[in-house]
């Protein structure tokens, strides 16, 4: 904010015009009971809201950023292309002869007309199993069906007969987890062939294994949030139970199939020999069984049911956040995002260049401007959301924390929402700090981060070490939505730093750690594991926020939910 | 066109016209003040219209199917008569327009317009019949007995037989002596009904027997007359107006000779290359054909003229006011309506033939917007008016119409939605506003012939003004040549489907903001639409569309890619403009279920989106593949076949009869009857099925 503009904003009152305008015998002159109050037009608050960017697209830095973002993003587009073709050509090409539907454009059919699909982690299992399992066999993502957001979670039987890897159970947890928080109802697309057999044991047993799936469908459903299974495929053993514990089933004729165990397992069980249609074929679960509710004629049709299933729903429909249909753009080119920021992570983001490019008509309320300017805090909306912003502009000291921990209070008691921009290398060290309690004046902020109860989205534009990661809503404060810019790094600590740490401890292992540590903390070594919901553009962070307050706000969601805080070390 | 009241010069008129010294002084002037419109559609809505511009009440009457149409609320005085038919009922009529205090009843066309009894009737219980005396339609009613009247007047007629004798074999001889091809007209008939003709003796007891037959059923009267037909012939018709001072003028001649079923579909006056000698001779033949009868009002005299030789003979006077009376008033510059109520009430003609001659100017033409498919043979067709949308009307642009957007055109009567009527100084130039006017005629629901009538008002030999009645068989092959359907077409039709069914992108709703698509590779949105054009039944017109950004796509249709199309789309008015990479393109485009209705570029085109192949395979194997259906929404007449019959192809199974005309359905291929869902007198619903056909290799 310039000087200039906020002395002509503290200039309320001018004296001597009154004895210009009034004559002097009038009673009130000569009393003076009152100043003038001048009208402020609100478009003086307006442009004094504006951020003001000095970014500079024709420097060197502005260019190096731009090329090396350039460089990334090029190379993540190649990967995602390749792999939303599914799996390879001759599975997909068995896959049409069946008159099957592709899982992508089951969902396209299933999608309203010229609206946005949130894809969730399309990068899981990249480069994690030794065998190319695209998107781990499945396609997760939020999208619009007859006006309600819905979760859909698609199996890819082109990729490894759709069975259920262990990321792919993760991933597939991960979606019900947000249709959870969100209450958005779920579309099971389910062909699959259920547990992937040689990765069993990563699969069944555990508390977030394979049995969770229905243990959290059982308990969605309990807390009224549909839950609709589409049976385009077989749906063996486990995998039963899909459609078995959904709402309202829809089962495809020919395609379809429902069974505990399939025909060679009865075969071998009972001597009983049975064509997978007259075990549990469509016909059968639908006339005879009544295990699914809807028989399709293909899958064009099941979709078809699909939709019309939602719009039975009664499921409100999202309204818009404002009364005011149009929202301001960002007044800077989000693109430039890819400039500002930088691959080397030890260079600086100036933050507020990075909010000016994310939040509706750059326009930016900071609160505690002057106090604490590592962390930079304010209010601000996004696609006419309303939303808090806690931003890093540097490491975290003890006043940016106390600060932090103040505005997601004030959030939390107002019900907005927190979008936390991480750019974090940790809170700070030394004997200045810990003197100063940098430990309990850090967990304050965590402390606020992980009680705050209104929807939290985190993005990581940059560094994601060390405590920091807590104190800014990393995937363990269950944040709606986390999502990471190409550059992203997440690790315990930065690579050099640990192996230094490494070597004073005197630890034998420390060679060759820096180059393990640099890999595991790329933003694709994160999704792949979905540790995150996507690595993202960062010119598109704007859109996936907009999109994730949608599905955090709309539908049966009051958004005022009480939050209550523990015990805050003052 | 203007209307112009008259009373206001009436009293001067009267006074020059007694001045010269007109026979009949003893005719009282006695001034309507209340019309009976005994009609329906435009017409009561054209009489209604210049009654209210000389201050004249009007009362309608409608039926119940059209108690909502526009002429039922033309008037505060509309009075339900009840069925459909009730618009024939004289008597009802009669007793309304006493009970409503009207002093005069107009008839319209059709209907009782000119049933004798009916003008009696009136005169008897002192209403005013609106038309000739009931003598005059009598007289020229009888098609026989007409031509002797018209013969003793030198009025010259056809070579025929028009005798009482309808012994077949009587007939037949008489056709010989004529020489074929002859015409087999009931006497009663008009309109093309009961009507046919033999073009050898070998034909002619079969043409007799089906023109005997519809007679019977339309007139019940199966009477007719037999006469020579001229084979290349030209329709030209006089509009005369005759008073009861003995005065009778010509107001100019019409051409209409582009007729389909032996119905007008345009007319124009004056006649096209008409020696004015020829012209002269015809207008005084025709004075003289209504002076031969004692007519008074108006009526027009039609004559069947011959192109090489400049013959021409008096084929029927009509004893009304026709349905093409706006072409002679766009030259004439004359009310003819407001004419009829001064006839009617006492008054002079009033102008002189001479007037009346020079005030002729420039030339009209008239186009009659109908309900049918002229594709399949003009059949009638009804529905709802789901879109209609008319040309601006200027001083040369008029329309006289009976329906508005929404109303239903029902089978009870004529398929006729409204008249395009234009008026330029040269032929040319009202040929040129015609074809201006027709692109901006949009009608959706029905089939229409609006696009005929654009192939038409554009065909070098209609430009060339060289026209006879059998203008369109002639031009077949050129009126109905296959039209190809601009590719733009099918990508607005999709476009359209597509916004129809989106919600409009709002910059607040984030889903709808991205509709381009988020991420890196996930453009979800790209999606076919297919359609089906009826004139391409073979080809499924697959178009792809992928949205780049909320409101703009990349289409694919075959190999033609129309990259970044920025559309902009209104429901309320259901348009939509697209910025193609090489021009805009703006379209109107209605839907109706599965139908679509695209005005483009002046032009109309229908298409239907492609059934998805689950929906075919749900409603099963139909029976409507090995059924003969009905075309239209009819009646049906006669069914010819048994069940368990074999048919041959073509053989006649069913006769329907819809918008009072008959059409024999014909067997489209071998095969055994199995069933027949509807017998004689059943009314039924166009696309019912008449007859069911045993399925190939099922056993009879």
């Amino acid at each position: 904010m310039s000087s200039l503009l906020r002395t002509q904003l503290r200039c309320r009152t001018i004296r001597p015009t009154i004895a210009a305008i009034r004559p002097a015998t009038s009673a009130l002159s000569a009393s003076k009971a009152r100043t003038i109050t001048n009208h402020t037009p609100r478009i003086a608050e307006q442009s004094f809201t504006q951020i003001k960017s000095n970014v500079d697209t024709s420097s060197q830095d502005f260019r190096d950023n731009a090329k090396a973002m350039g460089e990334l993003t090029t190379e993540l587009k190649a990967l995602h292309a390749k792999i939303s073709l599914g799996g390879n050509e001759k599975a997909r090409k068995k896959h049409l002869e069946r008159k099957k539907m592709l899982p992508r454009d089951r969902i396209t059919a299933l999608l309203d007309p010229n609206t946005a699909f949130l894809e969730l982690s399309p990068l899981a299992a990249h480069e994690l199993y030794g065998e190319e399992i695209p998107a781990a066999g499945m396609i997760t993502g939020i999208g619009r069906v007859c006006g309600v957001e819905c979760m859909i979670v698609a199996n890819d039987s082109t990729v490894k007969g759709g069975t259920y890897y262990p990321v792919t159970v993760k991933k597939h947890l991960r979606a019900q987890e947000i249709a959870k928080e969100n209450n958005l109802p779920c579309i099971y697309l389910v062909d699959s062939g259920g547990a992937n057999l040689p990765n069993q044991a990563e699969v069944f047993p555990d508390v977030d294994n394979f049995g969770r799936i229905f243990f959290n469908q059982a308990r969605m459903s309990a807390q009224g949030i549909p839950q609709i299974s589409v049976v385009m495929g077989p749906c063996t053993a486990g995998g039963a139970y899909v459609p078995a514990m959904s709402d309202e089933s829809i089962i495809v004729q020919n395609s379809g199939t429902i069974f505990l165990a399939g025909p060679p397992l009865v075969k071998a069980a009972t001597g009983e020999v049975i064509s997978a249609e007259d075990l549990g074929g469509g016909e059968l679960h639908s006339k005879i069984s009544g295990v699914t509710d809807y028989l399709a004629v293909d899958d064009a049709h099941a979709l078809v049911l699909a939709r019309r299933c939602i719009s039975n729903l009664n499921w409100p429909q999202s309204s818009t956040p404002v009364a005011v249909e149009e929202i301001k753009e960002p007044l800077y080119d989000p693109k430039e995002l890819n400039g500002i920021a930088s691959t080397n992570l030890r260079k600086p983001i100036e933050i507020k260049e990075v909010i000016a490019r994310i939040v509706d008509g750059s326009e930016f309320s900071e609160f505690k401007e002057h106090y604490g300017t590592t962390l930079v805090t304010g209010f601000a909306k996004i696609h006419g959301y309303q939303v808090g912003i806690i931003a890093n502009n540097g490491i975290l000291f003890s006043e940016a924390s106390l600060k932090g921990a103040h505005f997601i209070q004030l959030c939390s008691k107002r019900g907005i929402p927190l979008v936390f921009l991480q750019n974090i290398s940790g809170f700070m060290v030394g004997s200045d700090a810990e003197r100063g309690g940098i430990a309990k004046n850090g967990a304050k902020l965590v402390n606020a981060v992980a009680c705050a109860d209104v929807p939290k989205f985190t993005v990581v534009i940059g560094a994601s070490y060390g405590a920091g990661n807590y104190g800014m809503c990393g995937r363990a404060y269950s944040p709606r939505f986390l999502w990471m810019w190409p550059n992203a790094k997440i690790a315990v600590m930065g690579a050099e730093q640990l192996e230094s740490v490494m070597k004073t401890v005197g630890s034998k292992g420390a060679d060759g750690l820096k180059e393990q540590v640099e890999r595991e903390s790329m933003a694709t070594f994160s999704s792949a594991r979905v540790w995150d919901d996507g690595v993202i553009q960062p010119e598109e962070t704007r859109g996936y926020l907009g999109l994730g307050l949608r599905a955090a706000l709309g539908g049966r969601n009051s958004g005022d939910k009480e939050t209550s805080f523990g015990v805050f070390r003052m | 066109m203007s209307l112009r009241p008259f009373l206001s010069t009436r009293h001067s008129l009267r006074r020059r016209l007694y001045s010269s010294a007109a026979a009949a002084t003893e005719v009282q002037h006695r001034p309507i003040r209340n019309i009976l419109i005994a009609n329906r559609g435009e017409i009561a809505l054209r009489v209604s219209r210049t009654a209210s511009l000389s201050g004249i009440r009007t009362t309608t009457i409608y039926t119940l199917p059209d108690s909502l149409s526009e002429h039922a609320h033309a008037s505060p005085y509309s009075i339900n008569i009840g069925p459909s038919n009730a618009y024939l009922d004289g008597e009802k009529i009669i007793r309304i327009a006493k009970e409503q205090g009207c002093d005069a009843v107009h008839p319209g066309y059709g209907f009782l317009s000119e049933n004798a009894k009916f003008a009696e009737r009136c005169k008897e219980e002192g209403i005013v019949f609106i038309g000739p005396p009931g003598s005059a339609i009598e007289s020229m009613g009888n098609k026989s007995a007409s031509k002797d009247i018209m013969l003793a007047a030198g009025v010259p007629c056809v070579p025929g037989y028009h005798g009482s004798n309808q012994d077949p074999s009587f007939l037949a001889a008489e056709a010989d002596k004529m020489g074929f091809p002859v015409l087999i007209k009931a006497v009663k008939g008009g309109g093309g009904k009961g009507m046919r003709i033999a073009t050898s003796a070998a034909e002619f007891p079969a043409m007799l027997e089906s023109a005997k037959s519809e007679s019977k059923s339309s007139f019940g009267d199966d009477t007719v007359l037999v006469e020579r037909y001229i084979t290349t012939p030209r329709h030209i018709e006089v509009q005369v107006f005759a008073d009861a001072f003995g005065n009778c003028v010509a107001l100019g001649e019409r051409d209409c000779s582009v007729q389909r079923r032996h119905q007008k579909i345009i007319e124009e006056s004056p006649a096209p290359g008409l020696d004015e000698a020829i012209r002269k001779d015809i207008w005084k033949k025709a004075r003289d054909a209504a002076l031969a009868v004692g007519y008074q009002g108006a009526g027009t005299v039609e004559f069947i003229f011959d192109n090489d030789s400049g013959e021409f003979f008096f084929m029927e006077m009509n004893t009304r006011l026709q349905v093409e009376h706006p072409v002679t008033e766009m030259v004439c510059g004359q009310d003819l309506v407001a004419w009829q109520v001064m006839v009617a009430s006492g008054l002079p003609l009033p102008l002189t033939q001479e007037q009346v001659e020079a005030q002729l100017t420039g030339h009209a033409f008239e186009a009659r917007i109908y309900a049918e498919n002229p594709e399949k043979g003009f059949i009638p067709d009804s529905g709802k008016l789901l879109h209609l949308s008319t040309p601006k009307t200027t001083d040369d642009v008029r329309i006289d119409s009976g329906f508005r957007q929404g109303d239903e055109l029902t089978t009870f009567y004529d398929p006729m939605i409204a008249k395009l009527i234009v008026r330029g100084t040269t032929r040319e130039e009202a040929l040129a506003k015609l074809r201006l006017a027709l692109e901006d005629y949009q009608v959706a629901g029905p089939s229409t012939n609006i696009e005929f009538l654009k192939t038409l008002a554009n065909h070098p030999s209609f430009i060339a003004g060289d026209v006879e009645t059998g203008f369109i068989k002639k031009h077949n092959d050129s009126l109905f040549a296959a039209k190809e359907t601009p590719v733009e077409v099918y990508a607005q039709s999709a476009l359209s489907i597509i916004l129809a069914e989106s919600q409009a992108p709002k910059s607040s709703d984030p889903f709808t903001a991205l509709a381009g698509g988020v991420g890196w590779a996930s453009n979800y949105q790209k999606r076919v639409v297919t359609l089906d054009n009826p004139n391409t039944p073979d080809t499924k017109i697959i178009v792809e569309l992928e949205p780049v950004s909320p409101a703009c796509f990349n289409i694919t249709i075959g190999t033609q890619i129309f990259p970044n199309v920025a559309v902009r789309h209104s429901s309320a008015d259901n348009t939509l403009s697209s910025y193609f990479p090489h021009t805009r393109v703006d379209s109107r485009i209605i839907r109706d279920g599965s139908s679509l209705y695209v005005f483009q570029h002046g032009k109309q085109h229908r298409l239907s989106l492609s059934q998805p192949a689950w929906l075919e395979k749900l409603s099963g194997p139909s029976e409507a593949k090995s059924s003969v259906l009905a075309p239209m929404p009819c009646k049906v007449l006669r069914v010819e076949v048994k069940e368990g019959d074999r048919v041959v192809k073509d053989q006649a199974l069913v006769v329907i009869e819809s918008m009072k005309m008959e059409t024999v359905i014909r067997s489209p291929k071998e095969g055994v009857v199995k069933r027949l869902p509807h017998g004689e007198g059943d009314v039924v619903k166009a696309g019912v099925g008449l007859v069911v056909f045993e399925e190939e290799g099922e056993d009879a």
